[in-house]
């Protein structure tokens, strides 16, 4: 403390002279008050606040230099006890000046920065006073006295100084102040050694610091590092991921009535249990829960605040589509903005893989060692783009062959997309049934499981005939498993809205049938009472003749095929990669092959198919969780588990994926099938709830003819007259005729200014890569003379040894020898060691330079028996 | 706070502020007082002249799997051979810091790259660095024919290796430099 104090107030008494005291003057006539106020007290002003950086500066100072040099002169002690407290917070003190001269400018943001340090800096002053109050007491009564005077008077003298000035003067001040600010700023750009630099920034700050002051200007440079702060905590945000989950329809439940609920389950269930005598799990208890459509009614409003549930409902339901569509829309969006940036690949394919595919960043040992491989196998891949680029090959076989792999594959297509047909037929007939095994009850599920099971790697091995680039390959691969998958989906889906229409059909029987009871009932409680005025209690709900509901039936259909999915999917990681992976490591003991790296190997993680999964669950929400809401609780439980249970397997049993893929390349091609999902998925969505009429007797739409008229509804009952004729204008075709024209007129605009804009990127890259020959064939010709290069050289350790350099740089090496005579001996040495370096273990190496420290400790070489036993890397 | 005031002189402090938030220093020199405790003094007041052998430095966490570790650390000591004062150990991580800039990244890019120190990456500084990446995988003829590629398509001149011109030119275009050519410490 005491040393600081020393050296400081010296050196910079020395340097800035007279102009210190002039800021000193100013800092003075600052903190005058707030001083007068606050000393001795607790920090209680903002102003104070603001000073106490330097505050608890400035007692150091005061009390190393009334301890070592009680002779000094008072002038050079007063000014010597600013002189901490200004170079200190060099910063805060421009703040100062700034808030002094531009208050107007700064005053919003200052306290921002306060704030951050105030806390810490206000405690740590207050002690520090109360611990030192004692000792300076009679130190700052002198002070006090003597900046007071100072103060006043040197104002005069500064003023004085001022006005001597010439605006002149002042202008080219200013300029040369902002010329060093300048130099300041963009010193770390410069590429001159550290000392060079500590020199240059010296020279300027000091200039800076003197005539800063006096013109009165200068931006706080702690605001600055807090605005840096603050953009880099406000960056380094992650950014929101596509939120795989859609808004929770349980939100509804918790409005109702839980009684009622309880007592419509109980009746149900036990309504159940004695009719059928049949439970099954999705057929029984949880047909009635909430986890279906079924479950609510038709109650206009609930509770107090009149919850109303089938208007929710429905706008819930459409909402999360709106919603879900914005969302991959404008990641869409988003993604092609940054695809467009690095458009031009083919330019430096090799050298960019070259110099920038190492990370700095890692510092993991497995990390690197996955880098290493990856970074191999993109080399490997780029060199087979150019081998293919420069092979000349039978184009007319490959056409065939590829034409023969597609009509394959639609073959199974077809044949996948009508057995599922042919299975959703066959349950159809077998739903009327009662004896049925095990298997005819999961008969769809299994067959579907099972196509999904066998078809993708069919897939891949008719793609083995095409013989496409790795990634084209995989797109194919990805779009036809996809095209599978929607497709049996879609079968599904038609075969399902064939049951739908004879469950409507047999619908309208049972609604004859149960009002039929009802009055059967009510004409016999009166003949039982022989009362016909008294009314009857209303019929027990567990008696009622219930219609099928095809709404909850869809839901079910749709709840089932996701519980056989994660059965499916879990069994598959069970056994296709955990038992495999256990055969393979203990088997491998007694084989006659190495079956690590031969046959059957490990199973291999794959990334593609894994999100492709997603993609299509997150499609059976979509369209699921309008007839099942519990559907969306379930996939929110399978998505957990499934996440933690697949890390597992992924840690434990799986390797990397042969070909390493950048995801953000084909992030959009993700995002593409997502978006064709969720359209696919709504449609169905919105057919039923636009045009097949509800239910009858269950769900919150029951009793009107469309599933859209409880919007009618409220907008008739709840909203005032206007908005209703408001809205009967809205849906007047003549309105939505004309806007649907104009919206797609806009698209047809937008489309073509961009077509405009790809024609004009195309002409500037043409222009540019004509620019680039140019430019070769000129350089071709002249020497390279600048800055940079120079800069350049003198970094050049041998060059410093060397005379000043010629500014002219011979364009041929051969004088490279002479220039380099000094350092030749450090040159061989270079050599050696870069031979040394290329040598596979790096750590075998001892010390170079027998350092007095701790020697090079073990660092974890590229070991033999690292990995999970992975054969060599993947060609 | 309290490190860095003994440390350092107020003026030395406030000249390093200006390329670095000034935690940093205490912080570096914390870690460069780490590499050799018995070496380094924690008093810079008196500008002390100290340098570390290259060996001590390369294995620190954030340089120790970097292939090009020896490179790094060589092309910023001022005599070439790996021993860095603490000032061009500064200098190091500001380089390879965020906030450094492109150009300053090119230039130090270039030395470390440039093996044979002669200003120009020629085929066998681009062979070494090929196979400090790839842990000599690939075959001597794909080697050869990466090098020959990027040199054709980053090579401005036609003279078959790559000035630090030629180089600047790729380097600014590549999107990941920034992303990559960066350490935290």
């Amino acid at each position: 403390m005491s040393r600081r104090s020393n050296v400081v107030p010296n050196v910079l008494y020395d340097v800035d002279g007279v102009a210190q005291r002039r800021n000193n003057r100013r800092q003075a006539a600052g903190r005058g008050g707030a001083k007068g106020r606050g000393r001795g007290k607790k920090p209680a002003s903002d102003e104070e606040e603001e000073d106490e950086e330097e505050e608890d500066e400035a007692p150091r100072g005061r009390r190393g230099a009334n301890k070592k040099k009680p002779a000094k002169k008072r002038g050079d002690d007063d000014s010597e006890d600013e002189a901490p407290k200004r170079k200190r917070g060099g910063a805060a003190n421009k703040k100062k000046g700034g808030k002094a001269q531009d208050s107007d400018e700064e005053d919003s943001d200052a306290p921002k920065g306060q704030k951050g340090r105030g806390g810490k800096g206000g405690k740590k002053g207050g002690k520090e006073e109360e611990e030192t109050k004692g000792k300076k007491g009679d130190a700052k009564g002198k002070d006090k006295g003597g900046q007071n005077n100072i103060s006043s008077d040197s104002s005069s003298n500064s003023d004085e100084e001022e006005e001597s000035m010439s605006e002149g003067e002042m202008a080219r001040l200013m300029e040369e102040v902002e010329e060093k600010k300048k130099l300041i700023a963009n010193i770390r750009n410069k590429p001159w050694r550290m000392k060079r630099r500590l020199t240059h920034l010296k020279e300027a700050q000091a200039f800076v610091d003197k005539f800063e002051g006096a013109l009165g200007k200068g931006k706080g440079r702690k605001w600055y590092a807090y605005k840096v702060m603050m953009t880099k905590v406000l960056m380094g945000l992650p950014y929101g991921s596509i939120p795989r989950k859609t808004v929770p329809r349980e939100e509804q439940d918790t409005a109702q009535d839980y009684s009622v609920l309880m007592d419509f389950n109980v009746r149900c269930s036990s309504y159940y249990f004695s009719t059928t005598k049949t439970l099954f799990l999705s057929q029984g208890y949880c047909k009635y829960s909430v986890l279906f459509y079924g479950f609510y009614n038709n109650e206009r409003t609930i509770g107090l605040l009149k919850f109303r549930l089938p208007l929710s409902y429905l706008m819930v339901g459409i909402g999360t589509f709106g919603y879900s569509l914005m969302l991959v829309i404008r990641t869409m969006a988003k993604n092609a903005d940054v695809g467009g940036g690095d458009g031009e690949e083919g330019e430096f394919t090799f050298a960019w893989k070259m110099f920038t595919s190492w990370d700095y960043l890692i510092g993991n040992a497995e990390t690197a060692d996955n880098k290493y491989a990856s970074i191999t196998t993109s080399f490997k891949e780029s060199i087979v783009d150019e081998q293919e680029n420069q092979k000349d090959e039978n184009i007319h076989l490959r056409r065939f062959l590829r034409v023969l792999a597609n009509f394959l594959i639609t073959c199974s297509l077809g044949g996948s997309g009508y057995l599922i047909y042919f299975v959703v037929k066959r349950s159809q007939e077998f739903a009327t049934r009662d004896d049925l095994s095990w298997y005819e009850k999961n008969e769809l599920e299994i067959i579907m499981s099972l196509l999904g099971l066998v078809c993708p790697p069919l897939f891949e091995t008719i793609a083995e005939l095409e013989d496409y680039h790795p990634r084209i390959g995989l797109k194919w691969q990805l779009g036809r498993i996809f095209a599978l998958f929607l497709g049996n989906l879609y079968t599904f889906l038609f075969a399902l809205f064939d049951e739908v229409n004879t469950k409507l059909e047999e619908e309208q029987a049972i609604k004859n049938a149960s009002i039929y009871a009802m009055k059967e009932y009510y004409a016999n409680y009166s003949r039982l009472v022989n009362d016909s005025e008294a009314t009857p209690p209303p019929m027990n709900p567990a008696d009622v003749i219930r219609g099928p509901c095809w709404e909850t039936a869809v839901g079910i259909e749709f709840v089932k095929l996701t519980v056989s999915d994660i059965q499916v999917s879990y069994l598959t990681i069970l056994i296709g990669d955990f038992a495999r992976a256990v055969i393979v490591r203990f088997l491998n003991y007694c084989w006659c092959w190495d079956l690590e790296a031969g046959f059957p190997s490990y199973g291999e993680f794959d990334i593609s198919g894994n999100v492709l999964g997603l993609v299509f669950n997150q499609g059976m929400i979509w369209m699921g969780a309008f007839y099942a809401p519990g559907l969306v609780g379930i996939n929110v439980l399978r998505l957990l588990s499934s996440m933690y249970y697949q890390c597992w397997a992924v840690m434990a049993t799986n390797v990397p994926h042969e070909r390493v893929f950048k995801a953000s390349k084909s992030n959009n091609f993700y995002m593409g099938l997502l978006l064709l999902v969720l359209f696919l998925s709504l449609l169905p969505v919105v057919y039923t709830i636009m045009t097949l009429p509800p239910s009858f007797d269950c769900g919150p739409f029951s009793g009107k003819s469309k599933m859209f008229d409880v919007v009618m509804e409220t907008i008739d009952l709840d909203l005032p007259a206007f908005m209703g004729t408001l809205f009967s204008y809205a849906a007047n075709p003549g309105l939505i005729i004309p806007a649907v024209l104009l919206m797609v007129l806009a698209i047809y605009y937008l489309n073509s200014v961009s077509e405009a804009y790809k024609n004009s990127n195309m002409e500037l890259k043409k222009k540019m890569q004509m620019a680039r020959d140019e430019e070769k064939n000129r350089r071709n010709n002249t020497d390279s003379t600048n800055q940079v290069m120079k800069d350049l050289e003198d970094l050049l350790p041998n060059r410093s040894l060397a005379p000043p350099p010629e500014p002219e740089k011979p364009p041929e090496p051969e004088p490279k020898p002479t220039k380099t005579k000094p350092g030749a001996a450090g040159k061989g040495v270079n050599l050696q060691k870069d031979v040394a370096l290329a040598s596979p273990n790096p750590n075998a190496r001892g010390p170079v330079r027998p350092g007095p420290g701790p020697g090079p400790g073990p660092g974890p070489g590229p070991g033999p028996g690292r990995g999970r036993g992975r054969g060599p890397p993947p060609r | 706070m309290g490190n860095k005031q003994t440390i350092f002189t107020d003026e030395q402090l406030d000249a390093y502020q200006v390329r670095l938030v000034c935690v940093f220093y205490s912080r570096l020199h914390g870690r460069y007082h780490e590499l050799a405790p018995h070496l380094v003094p924690m008093d810079y007041t008196n500008e002390p002249h100290c340098k570390l052998p290259l060996a001590l430095i390369v294995n620190m966490p954030e340089l120790k799997e970097n292939p090009f570790r020896n490179r790094i650390v060589e092309s910023f000591s001022e005599d070439g051979m790996g021993n860095l004062s603490f000032n061009e150990f500064v200098d190091m991580f500001s380089v390879l810091s965020e906030m450094a800039p492109r150009e300053l990244k090119a230039i130090y890019a270039f030395k470390i790259y440039d093996f044979n120190v002669d200003n120009y990456l020629c085929k066998e500084d681009l062979e070494k660095t090929l196979n400090k990446l790839t842990k000599e995988e690939l075959t001597p003829e794909e080697v050869q024919l990466v090098c020959e590629k990027a040199i054709e398509e980053a090579d401005l001149d036609g003279d078959n290796k790559l000035s630090f011109a030629d180089f600047e030119n790729m380097i600014t275009r590549a999107p990941d430099f920034l992303s990559t050519f960066h350490i935290r410490i």
